[in-house]
């Protein structure tokens, strides 16, 4: 089990240096970033001024080996718009998009799953039919778009929610929550939805087709058989069967979720990570977004782990073979 | 005379589909005794096992029982509601299905499994039905129960496995327990140690076994009573050595006739010509006509009731001796 760790570790090493490679060269083919910070009218003793103090002018290799070491401390350079360190910026914006991505999962997760469960084993009622028709409208309706009909209706319309923003935030920390205080709550209501909404239809969609699979199975007919109760069948039996695949699409999308945050929060102008990456964007600052592209691939990459590792503990079959690797 | 445990009085299973409603099941009746083992054999597609299931009332739409009744000890349980129906599945009748590998759940464990259904079914507590897991383990021959009932399904062969099942159905002390090809996806040298194992239990505990199988070998061997199954009907019941010794409906002797003897000199077994016939498609009268090679004019119009012959019952005109006369003549 702990060789197992080690060695999936030791693989989400190798491909956070893939990742930090790719990011080290969006300094050298996205533009030059000189360019950005002084004006036009700049003499060109002063921009190489400039590009000596940022350290732009040294080999490649000694930049790449530089940026490395540092990113490896968590210290990603200096933001060329704000003239404030990215891992600053970074550390102030991602508790909000962590609530955000946390709350939109598990409201995917809890409606997805009960949604699914449901209209696996009713599979005629209304309801499911219903629920079918909602999961169609989330999968194929773009995120914005259910962003901004929900602001339609709930701000602008009935004056119920927020349009914009986080609300009041309380800092515990370095961490500020909005889960405490009543305008935050209601602030993270709606983008929570928008966010969460893909991830529920496709969580529902799996589980659901999971459970008609498993239902089929010999030891659902075996468990019948043996007279155990319905509620025992379906809840015990059948969905922890089910769990197994739920579970990686799941963490898996937590991953996507942190990262396409992005539209949510630009739509709903949610101060998190993925509106500083937009706004990185469009002033062409390299180190925010290179930043954020090893901050997304950390995630990702630390998420594939536990889910790795999560396996094992729903499904007992691969506790062995990990245990005896062939 | 004592009340059987299972009395099944001509019982009908019918499946909707789109087009037609097939009969699966046509008229099937058949008593077990106490401590009774009864054979059923035919082909596949004879209606084996959706008698089984019937039984049990696992018959799932778009199938149903259409017609008949079902009694245990004197109980008549088809058609009674789900909640009942399931107090009796796994409590007084037990059932084992063909494929050990696939009929436990993989995600728990054995010894989980089988607390989970003395639980629902007895009412022990967590520590004794414990216990009770450990002897039912050691009942059916799994070595050093103590320590297997914490072990997972995969950690088993497929003959553990498959006595780990047989542990289960018995975990109620049922009356009765329908083996469904408990030994088809066995290894021989398996097969026999179950056979031997389903025999004893149903010994020492004088349970009604129905020991479904497409197996002679395993009928003979394990049998009092065997019902020789053709197109959802039974051809012939009776007394397991009078059956295969001197078999009397026409479809029986060609299944004896196919069994392969070690002692025997080299000749060709014996092949019944033709295949069932389709669900879809039974002929009127006899549905074995037209591969019986005894058929005569009566056979395509009247379907042959089972009539006591000897120690036989027996679906055939050409043992109805009253009143056709005339029609044996021109057999022979």
């Amino acid at each position: 089990m702990l060789a197992f760790t080690l060695r999936r570790a030791i693989q989400a090493i190798g491909v956070m240096i893939a990742v930090g490679v790719i990011a080290f060269s969006m300094f050298r083919f996205a533009g030059d970033p000189v360019n950005q910070i002084v004006s036009l009218d700049t003499p060109a003793a002063e921009r190489e001024a400039v590009r000596k103090s940022l350290g732009l002018d040294d080999p490649v290799p000694v930049q790449f080996a530089r940026y490395f070491a540092n990113a490896a401390q968590f210290k990603f350079g200096v933001s060329y718009q704000f003239r404030q360190p990215v891992s600053n910026l970074l550390m102030e914006r991602m508790p909000a998009t962590l609530e955000l991505a946390a709350c939109a999962t598990v409201l995917a997760m809890v409606f997805g799953i009960l949604m699914g469960v449901y209209s696996a084993l009713r599979r005629d009622t209304i309801l499911t039919k219903f629920f079918q028709a909602v999961s169609l409208i989330g999968i194929s309706l773009p995120t914005f778009l259910i962003g901004i009909l929900l602001i339609y209706l709930f701000s602008v319309t009935l004056g119920w929610l927020p349009s914009f923003g986080r609300g009041e935030v309380v800092r515990i920390g370095w961490w500020t929550t909005g889960l405490l205080t009543l305008s935050g709550l209601k602030a993270l209501i709606m983008p929570s939805i928008t966010l969460g909404l893909f991830q529920m239809t496709l969580i529902m969609r799996l589980v659901r087709a999971e459970m008609l699979e498993v239902l089929r199975t010999d030891y659902i007919r075996f468990a019948r058989a043996r007279g155990l109760t319905t509620r025992a069948i379906h809840f015990g039996h059948a969905l922890k069967n089910t769990l197994v695949p739920v579970i990686t699409v799941a963490g898996l999308q937590f991953g996507s979720v942190i990262a396409f945050a992005i539209i949510t929060e630009t739509v709903f102008q949610w101060p998190g990570m993925g509106l500083l990456f937009v706004q990185a964007v469009q002033n062409v600052d390299i180190p925010i977004m290179a930043a954020y592209l090893l901050m997304v691939s950390l995630i990702f990459v630390t998420i594939n782990l536990v889910v790795d590792i999560l396996y094992t503990v729903v499904d007992p079959r691969l506790r062995s073979t990990i245990r005896r690797p062939a | 005379m004592t009340v059987p445990v299972l009395s099944v009085r001509n019982l009908e299973v019918e499946f909707l589909t789109r087009r037609s409603t097939l009969r699966a099941i046509n008229g099937v009746s058949f008593d077990i005794a106490k401590g009774e083992v009864l054979g059923v054999v035919g082909e596949s597609g004879a209606g084996k096992s959706v008698t089984g299931l019937a039984v049990i009332g696992l018959i799932d739409p778009p199938g149903r029982i259409s017609g008949g009744e079902i009694y245990l000890s004197g109980t008549r349980i088809d058609h009674l509601p789900l909640e009942e129906i399931r107090r009796i599945r796994g409590k007084r009748i037990g059932m084992i299905f063909q494929d050990p590998l696939t009929s436990l759940n993989p995600l728990y464990r054995i010894g989980d499994q089988i607390v989970e259904t003395i639980r629902t079914h007895l009412n022990l507590s967590e520590t004794a039905a414990r216990k009770r897991a450990i002897d039912l383990l050691a009942e059916v021959g799994i070595p050093a129960p103590d320590k297997r009932i914490d072990a997972y399904p995969h950690e088993f062969s497929g003959g553990m496995r498959q006595r780990v099942v047989i542990a289960l159905a018995i975990c109620a002390e049922p009356e009765l327990i329908i083996a469904d090809e408990p030994t088809t996806a066995l290894d021989v040298s398996v097969q026999a140690q179950i056979i031997s194992l389903i025999k004893r239990l149903g010994r020492d505990h004088g349970t009604a076994v129905m020991l479904v199988t497409h197996d002679m070998g395993v009928i003979a061997e394990t049998s009092d009573r065997v019902a020789v199954m053709y197109s959802g009907r039974i051809a012939e019941i009776g007394p397991v050595q009078d059956v295969v010794q001197n078999p009397l409906h026409p479809y029986a002797k060609g299944l004896m006739g196919a069994i392969p003897t070690l002692a025997g000199e080299d000749k060709r077994l014996v092949q019944i010509p033709g295949s069932m016939p389709r669900l879809s498609a039974i002929p009127p009268g006899c549905p074995f006509n037209p591969r019986c090679a005894f058929v005569f004019d009566r056979c395509r119009v009247d379907r042959p009731e089972p009539l006591k012959h000897g120690s036989h019952a027996v679906a055939c005109h050409l043992f109805d001796t009253a009143p056709h006369e005339a029609a044996k003549e021109t057999v022979a």
